[in-house]
């Protein structure tokens, strides 16, 4: 630099550079208890959809018992209205519908994403048309949308992937576009577009790393939402068909249980309601350190 | 009456960045009379905003007190409760902030926000203190007094907007009043205003005030005594004339000999055809036009500054040679060829030619991006550098910026000061190996050291590559350091152009004089005889020449 001739303050020294991988570990370490819980939620819901097969000791959809059989040694939360082990289909259960989950709103994200970048880059005619477009999809009461549109097309794992996604995308365009449109105006991304630079270098290189903190906040939430739906239509008996197990169908089949004050059916919806609350302490989180708000400031 | 109003003694403060404590202000020593005006010098990171708050025994989130005493009037600020202090604040202390338009609530009345405090405090009811600002919003000379406080805050100009604030800080007719840069978001004619109003009102109601700004020949209109800081310390502290005519410390000459750079020699322009030609240009957003016939040349190896006001057309004269906004009348040619007016129908060399170098570091490089990308992207996409190739140029551009490529090359921006980043953003720029250079206002969001710095190695470039620049500014003393031709803009239009020597010697056109004028000198007389010579001429603002 210029004549300086008094050494600056000792702070803006160089200190050894801190890897990412430590940093992160860091933050975790410093992450409040609700955080941690919902870490702790993730990783063990998703430990055990990937390894459902080996946990359990029966398949799927082998009836393994009397119908109804009560909570013991054999059976340790009993069986359901076909005789099925009810752990080893609380467990699989895991694995389909958070897996399915996560694949819808990942391709969610995908639709979405793509869309809400393009119009942020695009403010002409195109912004107009895709947002527009998006206002008259969420016009519609999502949950009922997704009900005809599943009566139409069929009940598949694919369809009902695709129907929902593209119904959940509408949201997520909506963020995209938002927090883009912060990022289009700014000297940087000006200094990329007159440099001549391609629509997707714009969108990977100069887009993209500024706004994953928001994005991924609002994956956590979609993924709450599209995990809640998928529940939904399943109880409804259009989500997923049996005799895949699956929480939503699992608390409508074993509903009349409740009359007798059995609280297996409840065991699902548990298991739903903590996931739901694991990632949203997470996403809290998350929101909170990506908004700059840290203690105090 | 010889007591202090304001006493600080032994004061030390410390910072936390990254959970490590720093100490932001060393012990320093303050006092204050009734009615005293005390001038706080020094570059950012100073401590001058720091010690300014301080003085109401308030600190920034981050920050704390450590060691030290405040006495207010007899009272130990350090030892009183949250609630008397904010008894205290806003009613005995009030505090001016640089940007009033930020500071203001958007979705309020001038009038309310100048209520509530003495409302608030019980000092006046709403009736009394409504009357009271329409009698302040009077003497801080703004127009209409009456109806003003009724607009919103994006109704009224920013140097109304900070002479409002300067109202709004006497609503409790407090003893002392701290303002921290209030002029520097502002034009030079504007400033003038401004400064004008603040020393009068402070010495009407005999206020004391603490005057902080990076700007010394600011700091002399207005300060009694002077005090300079550095690194939380104090430099030196004399009464403004002594401070002016004989200062001790080498840091202190230092500031004082900030404005001395010159460029060696004008480049006189070549017979050579222009490498850019603004011809007749007019442009504008909508149906409004910003720039009306505009027409200037730019040579090889030469600096044109275009000066002006904000609105002036300035930037937008910039964004029409880039492309950004294509012009509705006119052609721009780069080497006697027309561009296209779009940027995006301008091939790679025409785009290559033509690059810009921003106001805000901050926001011209990617905070997600490594030194290396950032520099090392138009390499690899104009001139199709790979590899080693690429990063020994990446390196030799860093060090062409004099910055050691080592320590700098894997660092993201966050982890530069402001000045370096303003250096990576022309690494960038030169990366690109082009004729012509936009500086759009590179040095005003710098302190003046480290712009001087940047100024310096800008010149340097500029002979060492025979690069174009046009020179984005308002302020006169960067223009009288680097420019050889000079463009003074007034509302779109082009007033006078002409060679730095022609324009910088009478006579002059109406506008430029009164540019000229208003850039403040480092003479503690210099207000007064300006505003002397003014009224006598019945010049006093931009408006009244257009």
């Amino acid at each position: 630099m210029s004549s300086n001739d008094i050494s600056p303050p000792k702070a803006q020294v160089n200190r050894p550079r801190r890897t990412r991988l430590q940093n992160a570990f860091r933050e975790i370490l410093k992450a409040p208890i609700t955080a941690k819980f919902g870490m702790l939620v993730i990783l063990t819901y998703g430990f055990v959809a990937i390894f459902a097969p080996f946990l359990t000791p029966y398949s799927e959809t082998e009836i393994v018992g009397p119908e109804f059989d009560v909570w013991g040694n054999e059976f340790i939360l009993g069986t359901d209205g076909l005789g099925r082990d009810m752990l080893t289909r609380l467990l699989f259960g895991a694995r389909n519908t958070v897996g399915i989950a996560f694949i819808t709103t990942l391709l969610a994200f995908v639709i979405g994403g793509i869309m809400g970048l393009l119009s942020a880059i695009y403010t002409g005619w195109f912004d107009q048309v895709a947002s527009r477009v998006v206002d008259v999809l969420m016009a519609i009461p999502q949950l009922i949308f997704a009900l005809m549109l599943l009566t139409i097309f069929g009940t598949s794992i694919p369809i009902l992937i695709i129907v929902i996604a593209t119904l959940d995308a509408t949201r997520i365009f909506r963020v995209t576009r938002a927090v883009s449109l912060n990022v289009v105006v700014l000297d940087y991304f000006e200094a990329a577009r007159l440099r001549g630079e391609r629509i997707f270098w714009l969108c990977i290189r100069e887009i993209l790393p500024n706004i994953t903190a928001p994005l991924l906040a609002e994956f956590g939430l979609r993924f709450c939402f599209v995990f809640l739906m998928i529940a939904a239509l399943s109880f409804l008996g259009l989500g997923i068909q049996p005799p895949t197990a699956d929480w939503g169908s699992m608390v409508r089949e074993n509903a009349v249980l409740i009359t007798y004050g059995d609280i297996t059916p409840i065991l699902p919806a548990i298991a739903i309601a903590i996931l739901t609350l694991g990632v949203n302490f997470l996403v809290d989180w998350f929101l909170h350190k990506s908004s700059g708000l840290k203690d105090g400031h | 009456m010889n007591d202090p109003l304001l006493e600080i003694r032994n004061l030390q403060i410390d910072g936390e960045s990254d959970e490590i404590w720093h100490e932001i202000i060393k012990g320093i020593d303050l006092h204050l009379d009734r009615g005293e005006v005390l001038g706080l010098i020094g570059e950012s990171g100073a401590g001058k905003s720091t010690l300014g708050l301080a003085a109401m025994n308030f600190c920034r989130p981050g920050c704390r007190i450590r060691e030290g005493s405040i006495r207010f009037d007899d009272q130990e600020l350090t030892e009183q409760s949250e609630l008397t202090l904010r008894k205290l604040r806003g009613v005995r202390i009030a505090y001016v902030a640089q940007s009033a338009a930020a500071s203001f609530n958007p979705a309020h009345q001038l009038i309310d926000q100048f209520s509530e405090i003495p409302v608030v405090h019980g000092v006046k009811s709403r009736r009394e203190a409504e009357k009271d600002a329409k009698d302040l919003y009077g003497r801080v000379l703004l127009p209409d007094p009456d109806g003003i406080g009724y607009r919103y805050p994006h109704q009224v100009s920013g140097g109304q907007l900070q002479r409002a604030m300067t109202a709004m800080a006497l609503s409790c007719r407090p003893d002392l009043i701290i303002f921290d840069e209030p002029t520097t978001a502002l034009d030079v004619t504007t400033q003038i205003e401004v400064l004008t109003t603040i020393r009068d009102i402070v010495r009407e109601f005999n206020t004391a005030a603490i005057y902080i700004s990076h700007d010394l020949a600011v700091v002399a209109q207005m300060a009694d005594r002077i005090m300079v800081l550095r690194y939380g310390e104090l430099v030196e502290e004399a009464t403004t004339r002594e401070m002016m005519s004989s200062p001790k410390m080498e840091y202190t000459k230092s500031l004082w000999a900030v404005r001395s750079f010159k460029k060696e020699a004008e480049t006189v322009a070549s017979a050579m055809s222009p490498v850019v030609k603004v011809d007749n240009v007019t442009a504008g957003y909508g149906s409004e036009d910003i720039l009306k016939e505009v027409s200037f040349e730019i040579h090889r190896g030469q600096t044109v500054a275009i000066v002006g006001e904000s609105g002036s057309g300035k930037s937008t004269a910039a964004r029409v040679i880039t492309g950004l906004l294509p012009p509705r009348l006119g052609d721009i040619q780069l080497n006697g060829k027309i561009l296209p007016k779009s940027f995006k129908a301008r091939n790679k060399e025409q785009l290559r030619h033509v690059q810009m170098i921003y106001q805000m570091a901050d926001t011209a490089l990617n905070p997600r991006q490594r030194i290396r990308n950032i520099i090392g992207r138009p390499l690899s996409f104009y001139l199709g550098l790979t590899g080693k190739q690429k990063e020994a140029r990446i390196r030799e551009l860093l060090s062409l910026i004099e910055l050691e490529p080592d320590l700098y090359i894997d660092r993201f921006p966050d982890e530069l000061s402001g000045g370096q980043k303003q250096r990576v953003s022309i690494a960038r720029a030169l990366a690109a190996e082009p004729e012509f250079i936009i500086c759009d206002e590179v040095t005003s969001a710098l302190d003046q050291l480290v712009a001087e710095g940047i100024l310096r190695l800008l010149d340097r470039l500029q002979r060492e590559f025979n690069l174009a620049y046009m020179f984005i500014t308002h302020d006169l003393a960067t223009v009288k350091a680097i420019a050889d031709n000079v463009v003074v803009m007034l509302q779109g239009k082009i007033v006078e152009q002409g060679s730095k020597t022609e324009i910088f010697s009478p006579p002059h056109h109406d506008y430029t004089e009164l540019l000229l004028s208003s850039v403040p000198e480092m003479d503690p007389d210099w207000l007064n005889e300006l505003i002397a010579h003014r009224e006598k001429h019945g010049v006093m603002s931009s408006t009244s020449i257009s």
